[in-house]
């Protein structure tokens, strides 16, 4: 049967890009308005120093900016690149493509929001230490964006890798679960990363002094936030480059999709939750620098805790694509 | 393709599955999450009493985490059981 996938391919690739730019928009838009928020608040608390806030302001909300830049890469490449291996499992791939980076956008866009406005605020308070505040906030930021460089990979690879050999059934759902883990565990990831990040530059105004440990932990914590994140990612690579026997039945395709959104869904809440728990102690550790070793014990085993959900999540996901 | 009973079946306990666990695991990552953040706060205000509050930590964070067990047991009735 000779059919012409080509306008099956496009279909797919405008929806793509639309669900890439719309959701990858969401985040960096609450985030950047966080950070303005807060600079105005700094500006009415500490007028004479507004330069300096305003300069702030504009580099936390650049980095913040960066999620949605990615998604908007992806929408172009997806509106515009011309794909030479036409099969229908590419349409499935570059929807999953899509998917991939607009819901991986909205974690790192808002948490990036958060180091940029404690960081304004933070100067308005303490403006010896806006060296060290703006160091600190685009350290933390920039961890921050790590998950949606993670959904940006996967959806490059999506994008343009070659599927020409492998079986449509049931490969079209591997690769919508591979778009879908990586984007949806993004989301708390970037998130948590954020919160951790936030409370390290309130922190540090509070205490110029405590810049040392509180970076330490901030990054510690936010490595360990990370983690959902990287549990997608790696469901993602097992979903794109195992490859599975051709069967037409139904059970066969949704149990890989459900393992994407499995172990998609299953990140969101661990990424926040890890980050909740760095935020608390890297609050504390600026305030009460003699214990970090106490708070830093603690944060790990609170987080340890709090990723087991996201492992439940993952163990499922690998039932789903090895098991059944 | 022909989609039978059986199959319709086996592919919504597999979507069932995979949406048990996912969502089900966003409740109390969150809530372990505020619970170790409180708890880091306890600690940071009265360090001496670090081992009582990383007690009571592990405690609430155990209760948190039976919904996220639920949906284990639930996912894994619905892989291999019905």
């Amino acid at each position: 049967m000779a059919t012409d996938f080509e306008p099956i391919i496009r279909l797919s690739a405008y929806i793509g890009g639309g669900i890439a730019m719309g959701l990858g928009a969401v985040g960096a838009a609450i985030g950047e308005g966080y950070t303005a928020a807060e600079a105005n608040m700094a500006v009415s608390r500490n007028p004479k120093i507004s330069g300096d806030i305003f300069k702030n302001m504009l580099v936390g909300q650049a980095v913040a900016e960066s999620a949605s830049i990615f998604a908007l890469v992806i929408a172009i490449l997806l509106l515009f690149l011309e794909t030479p291996s036409a099969g229908e499992l590419k349409a499935a791939a570059l929807f999953g493509a899509g998917l991939c980076m607009g819901f991986g956008a909205i974690g790192s866009g808002v948490g990036s929001g958060f180091p940029g406005g404690n960081a304004c605020s933070g100067i308005s308070r303490q403006p010896a230490a806006t060296s060290r505040l703006t160091t600190n906030m685009l350290i933390g930021s920039a961890v921050c964006q790590t998950p949606a460089i993670f959904s940006m990979v996967v959806a490059l690879m999506l994008i343009f890798m070659d599927f020409g050999k492998a079986p449509t059934f049931p490969t079209w759902a591997a690769l919508i679960g591979a778009g879908v883990s990586t984007g949806l565990a993004a989301i708390g990831s970037g998130y948590g990363g954020g919160l951790a990040a936030g409370a390290s530059c309130e922190g540090i105004a509070r205490q110029p002094e405590s810049v040392g440990n509180v970076t330490t932990i901030m990054l510690v914590g936010q490595a360990v936030a990370q983690t959902p994140s990287i549990f997608g990612l790696l469901v993602s690579f097992v979903l794109l480059f195992k490859s599975f026997p051709e069967s037409t039945a139904l059970s066969a395709s949704m149990a890989l999709l459900a393992a994407g959104l499995s172990t998609g869904f299953g990140g969101i809440g661990p990424g926040i939750g890890n980050g909740m728990a760095a935020e608390g102690a890297v609050r504390w550790v600026a305030r009460n620098t003699e214990h970090a070793g106490d708070l830093m014990r603690t944060m790990l085993v609170g987080q340890a805790v709090s990723q087991s959900t996201a492992i439940y999540a993952m163990v499922i996901s690998l039932i789903l694509i090895f098991v059944v | 393709m022909a989609i039978e009973g059986a199959d319709l079946v086996k592919a919504a306990a597999f979507i069932g599955a995979g949406l048990s666990m996912g969502l089900g695991a966003i409740g109390p990552g969150v809530g372990e999450g505020m619970v170790a953040a409180k708890a880091c706060e306890a600690i940071g205000k009265n360090p001496r009493e670090a081992g009582l509050l990383t007690r009571t930590m592990l405690v609430g964070q155990a209760v948190s985490e039976s919904t996220g067990i639920y949906s284990l047991v639930i996912a894994l009735l619905l892989l291999f059981v019905v």
